[in-house]
């Protein structure tokens, strides 16, 4: 079939880099995958047993386009008490097919054509593929590792043109575990407001916070008129295969995502709506559990990680870590693929997620304790044995 | 008895391996392993830490499968001493693994493991029927052990994610 069949608009955008590693992975036995951008839990019982409830009931038909109206009355009672926004539950809220349909509502209900978002990387691989879907321009901003891979206002200026729209901010971050605080957000949101753009904020992990409180940059004040807020019930309570997500937004940001939504796809599957509405009334203590596990596994993780001289912040959210892999002299594919082919340890290359990802690994920590410490003793073989080959030549001189 | 943060960290760690190394619970608590061995001396000393054991699924070993019996025991309290000197007189025996004092229509649960079924009768009959203060029993064999203590027996809890996702 001819390529020219095909829209210039898909042509121009690239499959996921992470696409390449996993085939490679899959083909092999005996991998420990720290390549794993989910939980390692299954979701909680009640909230099982509430979709299969549902079924068994016959509930099985559409529901309102934008969801339940009693999952978005929970929705917006717990979005209130858990991060103190407000959105109205008929106004406010869609609930989505995963937190990935509700960014791409978010990209094609603001952008005309040229339009610019100003994307922070290293940052997940669907932000850029999906603006320019929408017929925007992703404009990256590079971030460092001595800032915690976090922009600030400073930083967004130097990428600020006249056909700038809006600012996307994921927090915590996937894939650097990075998480802004309140100053630096106010810091962001008086710079939005001074140049009037939107922010798409990313909350899908807000709730694997752990060292100090989440702050949505949508609470902060004045800002919720300006924000178009993405998360879902993936990450936090453990549904990644439900996909299930929300979007909330002021009226008429939100109306026009559900026109878009009611066309393309009339509403999230009703069965896993049931569920969300279970894991929001009494899933929430199975959350914090979760949360106090990853914890722990961070900071042993994070910990051992530096320890073996692969420097790397300590993560404040998600369940990632991010460490530098520079000392090796290895890029960061070559670093993973020859982990991956020598000791069966498969990690992402840093470079996956953007260019100032390069020198860097994601390696996920949701992972069984046994899984996370025998990669950790895979991982110090592997560097004694790249280091021990490097110094070789030298001893020769 | 009130527990600092990380203590309260470090048991539910133990609690949830018990052969967790030292230096991994000291790393996932934030504390060095000289303040996790003390805070561990410290919980073992009050007795907050009674014991580390295995769980063993005792059936899939050959001769040594045995018979677990829940036992109600209905007994006459004694004025001064209430229901703790009966307890004590059952749980001194060896083949018992535990025993609780309940609300209800029964007093005592005595949990009892034996090599086989008559060993159990045997043991409700000369030595628990037989003492004074007990008025009734009824004894219940477990059949299989689906869970126990939070743990599912048999379970293909493999991971069943893909290997690589964004």
């Amino acid at each position: 079939m001819k390529k020219s069949y095909l829209s210039e608009t898909v042509q121009s955008i690239q499959p996921s880099g992470i696409r390449k590693f996993f085939d490679l992975a899959a083909t092999m036995e005996g991998v420990i995958s720290l390549g794993v951008g989910e939980p390692d839990f299954v979701t909680a019982w009640n909230v099982r047993e509430a979709s299969i409830m549902s079924l068994e009931q016959g509930l099985t038909s559409y529901t309102a386009n934008a969801g339940l109206l009693s999952l978005r009355k929970e929705l917006s009672n717990y979005l209130y008490k858990r991060f103190y926004i407000d959105y109205s539950p008929e106004e406010e809220l869609i609930i989505t097919v995963g937190g990935s349909q509700a960014l791409d509502l978010a990209f094609r209900a603001i952008l005309n054509s040229g339009d610019e978002v100003i994307i922070p990387e290293p940052c997940f691989v669907a932000y850029g593929a999906l603006t320019t879907l929408a017929g925007g321009v992703p404009v990256y901003l590079s971030t460092s590792a001595e800032k915690d891979f976090k922009a600030d206002s400073a930083d967004l200026r130097t990428k600020l043109t006249p056909k700038t729209k809006a600012i996307l901010l994921c927090s915590p971050s996937n894939p650097t575990g990075s998480v802004y605080s309140k100053e630096e957000l106010e810091d962001i949101a008086q710079f939005a407001k001074e140049h009037d753009l939107l922010i798409i904020t990313d909350e899908i992990y807000a709730e694997l916070t752990y060292d100090e409180a989440f702050t949505s940059v949508a609470a902060i004040q004045d800002m919720k008129e300006r924000t178009i807020l993405i998360s879902g019930f993936s990450k936090g309570f453990a549904m990644t295969g439900w996909r299930l997500g929300y979007v909330a937004a002021p009226p008429v940001l939100r109306d026009a995502m559900l026109k878009i939504h009611q066309y393309s796809m009339m509403c999230a599957p009703s069965m896993a709506q049931y569920a969300a509405e279970e894991a929001l009334k009494n899933g929430l203590e199975d959350v914090e559990k979760m949360k106090k596990s990853y914890r722990r596994r961070r900071n042993l993780f994070v910990g051992s990680l530096n320890e073996l001289g692969l420097t790397c912040h300590q993560p404040n959210g998600a369940f990632y870590a991010f460490p530098s892999i520079k000392t090796t002299g290895m890029t960061s594919e070559q670093f993973a693929e020859e982990l991956l082919l020598s000791e069966k340890v498969a990690v992402v290359p840093g470079n996956v997620f953007g260019p100032s990802g390069e020198g860097h690994i994601r390696c996920s920590y949701a992972s069984s304790l046994d899984h996370l410490q025998e990669s950790l003793s895979r991982i110090q073989r592997f560097l004694q044995e790249r280091q021990v080959k490097e110094e070789a030549p030298a001893i020769i001189k | 008895m009130k527990l600092t943060e990380k203590e309260t960290e470090i048991l539910e760690i133990l609690d949830e391996n018990s052969r967790a190394d030292l230096n991994t619970i000291a790393k996932m608590a934030g504390v060095t392993t000289e303040e996790a061995e003390a805070i561990i001396q410290k919980l073992e000393d009050q007795k907050v830490i009674i014991d580390y054991s295995t769980m063993i699924d005792w059936r899939k070993v050959d001769g040594h499968e045995g018979v677990t019996a829940m036992i109600d025991v209905k007994v006459t309290p004694k004025r001064g001493v209430g229901f703790d000197e009966i307890a004590e007189r059952i749980y001194r025996f060896q083949e018992v693994e535990s025993v609780y004092l309940m609300s209800g229509v029964y007093d005592l649960s005595v949990v009892i493991r034996g090599r086989s079924m008559s060993d159990i009768a045997r043991f409700v009959s000369e030595k628990l029927s037989t003492l004074d203060s007990v008025v009734s029993t009824t004894t219940h064999f477990i059949l299989k052990r689906y869970k126990h203590d939070g743990k599912v027996f048999e379970t293909g809890d493999d991971d069943k994610r893909i290997v690589v996702s964004p």
